[in-house]
């Protein structure tokens, strides 16, 4: 397993791991998470990990990942290039095409270059020879077949499929297929039914300089799109990618949770913003069914009711009881919930109510309110969580700006209120956590474990009301509550720490019971 | 404009010589044509029909593909393919972004839907059709109920 340098290289994205001759980057081997699991065995958590706070301590709900940014992510597909060429015998421009068609899993190339070199070549849409040497000229007598245009000093290009045509058709086209449809690695020849694919040194040679910037970029982004240990980080206009080793097949026992030198946190595993404790699946099926339920939660307090018969959700448009389920066509009485049949013509003024089939429908649909109301005590819970880590945040941009004028008037210095940037992320950080606890709880079946997941939960949105509250005082009398608000901090931090590491554990050692099944990834 | 110079031109050399089995209708402009073709053999599907097709070209054209959809009306019927749907549209690779070459033209279009309905023996539409054509309407939403699954 990894030494203690590589867990304290956590959050860097420095040039060594890139330089690294084992780095993930150069990708191509299979780790194992096992390893990466193994770690965590022990039962060192609880208190022990409160005291090992403030050090590089990995805890059990952290994966190791690293940081790259686009210069990185370049000088290793270069890095590969330059490596393979040698063995293939063939040029940077050629190789980096084959590489591309093998979605860089450089063994695989190699050993099908070896066996079928033919076939590989030209699946890759390099024909028989690779060396392109093509070069811009004029031909006696050309005729465009894109322009149509025949004059006689016109610039031609074509590769060595000789598919030639005029130099401001092909830059057209390149330039289209670049900036408007994003491609890079996979631009065919414009010949009709030619497949060859444009190497970079034609595109060098052919387009003006910032589409050639933007094919530099959309290449880099296959690259990462293309191995499976790196992916983009998906907060809005970042540029950097993270490098993780946590496959599909692990999320069921481990929630990834990156953090990229942006300051976003996302789950590695699907690209979300951190969710931890929950695993992936379930906060797939969470969000699913709070779209699918957004509409139920807003009835709770308007006319709904379910069919009896096959419980489809009914809603009463109308002022008339007859309804008819649309789903099962079964027809009722809303006021009653009876056989509609049984009814007669008495509609009106519904004098069924103690009838048989009327009572038992009414137990069904006791049943099932009880579990619409299952669902809207974890999910205001959810909801609440996500909006008051808003209202914290606002709070916090109020509270600086007070802030920063107490530093002039008060004379407090700068040091002395970052305690305040501290409450407002442990506020947020908690909130998440907790956020994503009620998701957990709703799918969570009861054995012996969840009694010390609820306590924990509790015991941290405790922690969490309470600075949530000390942070709302005026500002004037926040500097005297500096001291007791840095002590709530640290202990909401600690909360936090202890039911992720209790969760994680749990989820690892496949501890937890949940009461729907999830689709396990691959 | 290399659309409007290519188009000319094209129109040019088709006012001049076309392969048979077309004819221009309709090229008023630079951005909407219409063309007729039948195809050239006896296969039962299609013999002794004609059948409309119309063009459309934007600014990008010939670097992107045309838009070319076979025309319903009194005179003319939407031909019989696995590759063309009941509306007029045609599921060809060529027409598409990836497979679209700009050394094609409208002529060189023609032929190969042409071919391809020569080569065609089966008398039937894409699978999905009513669906795909239906879906290009309005879905009319049931005013009644709103219903949704209540699985936990
Ligand atoms: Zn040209
Ligand atoms: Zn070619
Ligand atoms: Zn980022
Ligand atoms: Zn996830
Ligand atoms: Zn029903
Ligand atoms: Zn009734």
């Amino acid at each position: 397993m990894e030494s203690d340098d590589e867990i304290n290289s956590f959050h860097t994205s420095d040039d060594e791991g890139m330089d690294d001759p084992d780095s993930d980057l150069s990708n191509g081997e299979d780790s194992d998470v096992e390893d990466e699991l193994e770690e965590y065995d022990g039962d060192d958590v609880g208190f022990e990990s409160q005291e090992k706070i403030g050090k590089q301590q990995k805890k059990p709900y952290e994966v190791d990942f690293k940081v790259y940014s686009p210069e990185d992510i370049q000088r290793a597909q270069q890095r590969t290039v330059d490596e393979v060429k040698g063995v293939l015998q063939q040029s940077p421009e050629a190789t980096a095409i084959l590489l591309r068609s093998f979605r860089w899993n450089r063994d695989k190339l190699i050993d099908a270059y070896m066996e079928r070199r033919e076939a590989v070549l030209e699946q890759a849409g390099l024909g028989d020879e690779a060396s392109s040497g093509a070069k811009i000229m004029t031909v006696p007598g050309f005729c465009c077949e894109i322009c149509w245009d025949d004059s006689p000093e016109m610039q031609t290009f074509a590769m060595k499929c000789g598919h030639r045509f005029c130099v401001d058709c092909y830059k057209r086209y390149l330039t289209t297929k670049i900036k408007e449809e994003g491609e890079a690695s996979r631009i065919r020849c414009p010949g009709d039914d030619c497949s060859r694919v444009v190497d970079s040194k034609s595109i060098d040679l052919l387009v003006s300089e910032d589409a050639h910037d933007r094919y530099l970029e959309l290449l880099t982004r296959t690259y990462v799109d293309d191995l499976e240990n790196l992916k983009w980080c998906p907060a809005p206009n970042c540029v950097y990618a993270v490098d993780c080793k946590i496959k599909p097949r692990d999320l069921p026992r481990i929630v990834p949770t990156v953090h990229c030198d942006c300051s976003h946190e996302f789950c590695f595993g699907c690209t979300l913003n951190d969710h931890q404790p929950a695993p992936c699946m379930l906060v797939r099926k969470w969000l699913k069914k709070c779209e699918d339920d957004s509409e139920t939660a807003n009835w709770i307090s308007a006319n709904t009711k379910e069919c009896p018969r096959c419980h489809s959700t009914i809603e009463k448009n109308g002022g008339c009881n007859h309804m008819t389920c649309r789903k099962c066509r079964h027809e009722f009485c809303w006021m009653c919930m009876g056989v509609w049949s049984e009814h007669g013509t008495s509609w009106y003024n519904c004098n069924r109510y103690e009838e048989r089939s009327g009572a038992e429908a009414r137990d069904a649909q006791a049943k099932s309110r009880q579990s619409l109301e299952r669902y809207l005590h974890y999910y205001n819970r959810y909801a609440n969580h996500e909006q008051s880590a808003k209202l914290d945040k606002d709070i916090y941009i109020k509270t600086e700006k007070k802030m920063t004028q107490l530093q002039t008037t008060a004379g407090m210095s700068w040091i002395e209120v970052q305690f305040l940037e501290a409450a407002s992320q442990a506020l947020q950080q908690c909130r998440q956590t907790l956020k994503w606890t009620y998701a957990f709880a709703f799918y969570l079946a009861r054995n012996n474990q969840t009694e010390i997941f609820e306590d924990n939960q509790k015991d941290l949105e405790f922690a969490v009301e309470n600075l949530s509250e000390m942070f709302e005082k005026p500002v004037d009398q926040l500097a005297g509550l500096k001291v007791d608000m840095m002590d709530k901090t640290s202990y909401c931090n600690r909360r936090r720490i202890i039911l992720l590491s209790d969760t994680a554990e749990n989820l690892k050692n496949g501890n937890w019971e949940f009461n729907v099944d999830f689709d396990t990834p691959r | 404009m290399l659309a409007t110079r290519r188009l000319q031109k094209e129109l040019q050399k088709m006012h001049a010589q076309l392969a048979p089995g077309l004819t221009l209708v309709k090229a008023e402009d630079l951005t909407e044509w219409v063309l007729d073709m039948r195809v050239l053999d006896d296969n039962p599907l299609y013999t002794g029909k004609t059948f409309r097709l119309k063009f459309m070209f934007s600014q990008k054209y010939p670097i992107e593909p045309p838009e070319v959809i076979f025309v319903q009306d009194a005179e003319h019927t939407i031909p019989m393919h696995p590759h063309i749907y009941s509306n007029g549209i045609i599921c060809l690779n060529i027409l598409d972004k990836e497979a679209w070459s700009p050394a094609q033209n409208v002529e060189s279009v023609c032929i190969s839907l042409q071919s391809m309905l020569t080569g065609n023996d089966k008398n039937e539409r894409p699978p999905g059709d009513e669906e795909f054509v239906r879906g290009n309407t309005r879905r009319p939403r049931d005013i009644n109920f709103y219903f949704h699954d209540n699985a936990v």
